[in-house]
């Protein structure tokens, strides 16, 4: 039974969750100055200047000049800069140089596999790390545990990309159940999801290890409490106790982790995407950086960090709103 | 001591030695090329097989641990070097503009999506193990910041530290002379841990061409290269992913076994 709070703690309450949103928001739109600053910033101290980075030695003063206007390299670099960064805000991203249609669209049509790709990657390393985790807390020190312990120490260790290429050798090429690469669309989920399959399962190696030994030690220390003793000797059984309160108070830890995997999956798939010739915004970035096309290159990154700093926001709110007491404390 | 910790010791120094020795003797020359010996199973004159240019893969595993190691290394002292003043700075000043500075540009970087931005560095000033090593460095500042800030915030609010403040020495001379050495242990368990992150990365960025270049060796180009073979050769894929394997596992043994031995209190736990 909850006591209802009377209506000056109430607002001093509601103060409190209005200063913590307030200064959250605050630190998000700083973040997202700070990171647009940095990567037109390392964009900008290309050697040379960038029309002839991406168009290479032997390009004509023709197209160079032609280039140099289309990107406005001309005017001065505070004006290029609030230009880029406005257009960002406003949905335009520019023209790609070598696909010669708009960065929105390109990124947009990369999302659509990137971001399920991560989405998947995350549910199959919370669904393999939840169980792992339970029970190597409630079964600390035998068998069960060690073996489990072992296991995860193996998983952080293997190379997510080396994984993949052994996923491919065994389930595409040898058992032939899956394809070894590329993606078929989605006008076709089943085959689509099939294509996604083993990225996603090697992408999620690694993290589920990870997720699985934060959640046993968050399990583990929560467990140590004197309200979970309370419980047991009230006799309380251990299962409950393991699921109905420690878990609880243990998911606070593992949300953070899962937060910073969420951005580390859509950034980290990059290589992954290599492997499997999947057209993700990895590849995107990845291709756009050796084909030198800029334009693409520094929109894509900044999509790219604009996710992941969101991403770390709504973890923010997602604890505040778990953990009251990280409200008050901020 | 520990079978855990022991195992990871010998993992290590195992890498550790195969990189040392390559300095002066491998098996075979790394550059050397001999295609009727291509894609050679592994047998008593190649341990690990041949590649497809018929290099021997075990000369080029050890070269490689050279260099991702060197790589990885250095990347830690850089993060060490820099992360560790400003977490002891930002700890000496609690709570001032200056400890808010360090711990937000901290936050900043922490938001970056490092493996993103080591790939557009590198690509930016072109593809080489130095690029490489900035890349990962820079990302390891944060880390060792917050380390050695946490650790040095529950110091400051000692006995013995009180006790030095009181016989006039500053801030700076504290933090160096009598933080630092109490710190020591964490900084060299996270050490080890950035350390295999950083092998990591490392296979990671030259698996996308992006670090050391040819002919130098590297596990990660090592791997991209055997792509292309793995099922007419799988070894040739198997031994430069075992070695990252071991090596990573051996230094996160060791670093969690270190943890254990030096501070009980932590036993178990992940950061």
């Amino acid at each position: 039974m909850r006591l209802s709070l009377d209506p000056s703690r109430r607002a001093v309450k509601l103060r409190l969750m209005l200063r913590y949103l307030i200064k959250r928001v605050l630190i998000l739109l700083l973040s997202l100055f700070v990171a647009s600053l940095v990567i037109f910033a390392l964009i900008e101290v290309i050697p040379g200047d960038p029309a002839s980075f991406m168009l290479g030695l032997n390009a004509s003063e023709d197209t160079l000049a032609a280039l140099r206007a289309q990107m406005g390299l001309d005017d001065p670099l505070a004006w290029r800069y609030l230009r880029w960064a406005g257009g960002m805000a406003t949905g335009d991203f520019g023209q790609s140089f070598t696909y010669k249609v708009p960065v929105a669209d390109l990124i947009a049509a990369r999302l659509v596999v990137s971001l399920p790709l991560a989405v998947l990657a995350l549910v199959l390393a919370v669904i393999v790390a939840l169980p792992l985790g339970l029970i190597a807390a409630a079964r600390r020190g035998r068998l069960a545990d060690g073996t489990i312990m072992a296991g995860t120490q193996l998983g952080i260790a293997v190379p997510n990309f080396w994984f993949a290429m052994l996923l491919v050798l065994v389930f595409a090429v040898h058992l032939r159940l899956m394809p070894a690469g590329g993606f078929a669309g989605w006008d076709n989920p089943l085959a689509a999801l099939k294509s996604l399959a083993l990225p996603a399962i090697a992408l999620a190696l690694p993290q589920g290890a990870i997720l699985a030994r934060v959640l046993r030690s968050a399990l583990i220390e929560t467990l140590g409490q004197d309200y979970i003793r309370t419980a047991r000797a009230k006799g309380l059984g251990r299962t409950r106790a393991l699921t109905a309160h420690a878990l609880r108070n243990a998911l606070i830890p593992v949300l953070t982790i899962l937060g910073m995997q969420f951005s580390f999956l859509l950034a980290g798939a990059i290589i992954i995407e290599n492997v499997f010739y999947l057209p993700g915004l990895g590849r995107l970035i990845f291709q756009a950086i050796t084909q030198r096309d800029l334009i693409v290159v520094e929109s894509a990154v900044m999509v790219l960090v604009c996710a992941v700093i969101l991403v770390t926001f709504l973890t923010d709110l997602a604890y505040a709103a778990v953990d009251p007491r990280l409200r008050s404390r901020a | 001591m520990r079978p855990m910790l022991r195992l990871g010791l010998v993992l290590s120094l195992a890498a550790l030695l195969a990189a040392i020795l390559s300095l002066v003797w491998t098996p075979y020359d790394v550059t050397q090329m001999a295609i009727a010996e291509k894609l050679r199973a592994p047998s008593a004159a190649h341990w690990a097989g041949t590649d497809h240019f018929g290099r021997d893969i075990a000369s080029m595993l050890m070269a490689g641990a050279r260099v991702s190691l060197a790589v990885a290394l250095v990347a830690v002292g850089i993060g060490a070097g820099l992360g560790v003043p400003l977490g002891l700075m930002a700890a000496a000043r609690r709570q001032s503009w200056l400890d808010e500075l360090i711990m937000r540009g901290n936050d900043l970087i922490f938001a970056f999506p490092s493996l993103v931005i080591a790939i557009l560095i590198t690509a930016t000033f072109g593809p080489s193990a130095l690029n490489a090593i900035i890349a990962i460095g820079i990302f390891n500042i944060p880390v060792f910041a917050r380390v050695a800030r946490a650790g040095a915030l529950s110091l400051w609010t000692l006995d013995f530290i009180r006790a030095a403040q009181v016989a006039g020495k500053s801030r700076a001379r504290i933090s160096a002379e009598h933080i630092l050495p109490n710190i020591a242990n964490l900084l060299i368990v996270q050490g080890t841990i950035q350390f295999s992150l950083g092998i990591l990365a490392e296979a990671g960025l030259s698996y996308v061409g992006l670090g050391a270049q040819p002919p130098t060796p590297s596990w990660g180009r090592m791997l991209a290269e055997a792509q292309t073979f793995v099922t007419l050769a799988p070894h040739v894929a198997l031994a430069p992913g075992l070695a990252i394997v071991l090596t990573v596992l051996g230094l996160n043994l060791l670093g969690d076994g270190l943890r254990d031995a030096l501070d009980p209190r932590l036993k178990g736990r992940l950061t």
